[in-house]
């Protein structure tokens, strides 16, 4: 039993209180002890090797996808983060990293690559346009790529440095390590609401579209 | 006055307006919308002219309302290392047709797409008429003409519902996919979806 909590404790050292797990009787003693013990190192387990060898699947449009470039190149060099392998194909990827503008006519393009995606799968908006549309408030322009796909972190800029791309690279290792393979929820494919295929209700793509900054002194003409 | 404008004016007379010399250093041309077809060919083909690289086409819509539309039309002769400016005017109260020039440069074909797209201007005798940047069952009007707002027509969750159905793989005309080599390779079902010529629809809107 010492062994185990030890072994458990050296493991989990940093995500949970070493001490607190070693001299709380009632979670020692508890007789589910062993069970979550068991689960949380196998999350522990396979949260390091997820998150440690990610995939990425650039999805470069614009000026951001140079910034990505110099983040994969040899000064910045994502491959310290275990990104080492661009996977030009979305079959063979973790994380789908949009870097740029969208455009409309890129919507369902960009949607079948996420789809074609395998679980467990992660998604980076890069830039300001991704995230929101950006300076490009206008008729060809997708206003925030969270309208098509389900996206886990912003990356803020225009474009971002490569630094703030590999903060956002560490945020979601972050967030990789939190979560659980026993939590059902957490990696079921998304479906969209209706036949149309959005994955918001039609209001909240509007609201979240919303012109802002200089853009709302502009009009939408009836 | 540039000698091509002088002999445009001696050959095609009432068919070519005023011609004016830009600080740019180009000169441009008016020509009456019937006539362009035998202007672009006389420039092409006349030996002191020959003017046989069509640079671009593009056109202007001007916020006086009142003014035409302009298709112009921006010519090169490569061995005279000359330039020239051609514009056609439109009534905008009219029908906004003029004659494709893709019979004498090839190289206007897309380029006329794309006038076509964004301004909503026929190109009578084009062989392959569609939209080019937008995609081909956008519906929204023509992006920059003056009336168009900003935003576009529609709200953005109807703007991303439709984006969303479009067809990606139906991006192609039926004759750019059977030239390709891989056609007789495809499974049946797309060749057939090729040979009724489909090209994507969006849900809802018939």
């Amino acid at each position: 039993m010492a062994s185990t909590i030890s072994l458990d404790a050296f493991l989990l050292d940093g995500v949970i209180d070493v001490k607190h797990v070693l001299e709380t009787k009632e979670i020692a003693g508890s007789p589910n002890y062993h069970l979550t013990s068991w689960k949380r190192l196998v999350d522990w387990a396979v949260n390091q090797s997820r998150a440690n060898s990610l995939w990425p699947m650039p999805f470069g449009t614009a000026c951001c996808a140079i910034e990505f470039m110099a983040t994969a190149a040899s000064r910045y060099d994502i491959a310290r983060f275990g990104m080492e392998r661009q996977a030009f194909s979305p079959r063979q990827a973790d994380v789908l990293i949009c870097a740029g503008r969208l455009p409309f006519k890129l919507a369902p393009v960009i949607r079948r690559i996420y789809d074609q995606m395998p679980q467990p799968k992660w998604v980076i908006s890069m830039g300001a346009c991704a995230s929101s549309g950006g300076i490009f408030d206008n008729y060809a322009m997708v206003q925030g790529i969270d309208t098509i796909v389900p996206v886990d972190v912003y990356v803020p800029g225009c474009p971002p440095r490569p630094e703030g791309l590999l903060y956002g690279i560490l945020l979601l290792h972050k967030k990789i390590k939190g979560e659980s393979l026993f939590d059902a929820m957490r990696r079921r494919d998304e479906q969209p609401l209706d036949e149309h295929g959005l994955r918001l209700p039609p209001a909240e793509i509007d609201e979240v579209s919303e012109p802002f900054g200089n853009s709302v002194h502009q009009f939408r003409s009836a | 006055m540039n000698p091509t404008a002088r002999a445009l004016e001696a050959t095609f007379g009432n068919a070519i307006g005023r011609a004016s010399e830009l600080r740019d250093g180009w000169t441009s041309v008016t020509v009456r919308a019937d006539r362009l077809r035998d202007v672009m060919a006389w420039l092409r083909d006349t030996p002191e002219q020959r003017y046989n690289y069509l640079v671009d086409i593009t056109a202007v819509e001007y916020r006086d309302r009142e003014r035409p539309l302009e298709v112009v039309y921006l010519l090169r002769s490569l061995e005279r290392k000359s330039n020239l400016r051609v514009k056609v005017e439109l009534d905008p109260r009219g029908e906004l047709a003029v004659d494709s020039v893709t019979p004498l440069w090839a190289g206007a074909d897309w380029l006329e797409r794309e006038v076509f797209d964004m301004f909503g201007i026929v190109f009578a005798g084009h062989p392959d008429l569609r939209r080019i940047l937008m995609w081909e069952t956008y519906s929204e009007g023509y992006p920059l003409r003056k009336d168009f707002p900003l935003r576009g027509r529609f709200s953005r969750a109807e703007q991303v519902r439709q984006a969303l159905n479009v067809n990606p793989e139906a991006n192609y005309s039926l004759e750019e996919l059977s030239i390709a080599e891989s056609y007789d390779e495809l499974p049946a079902d797309m060749r057939e979806r090729l040979r009724r010529g489909e090209r994507g629809k969006v849900a809802g809107s018939e």
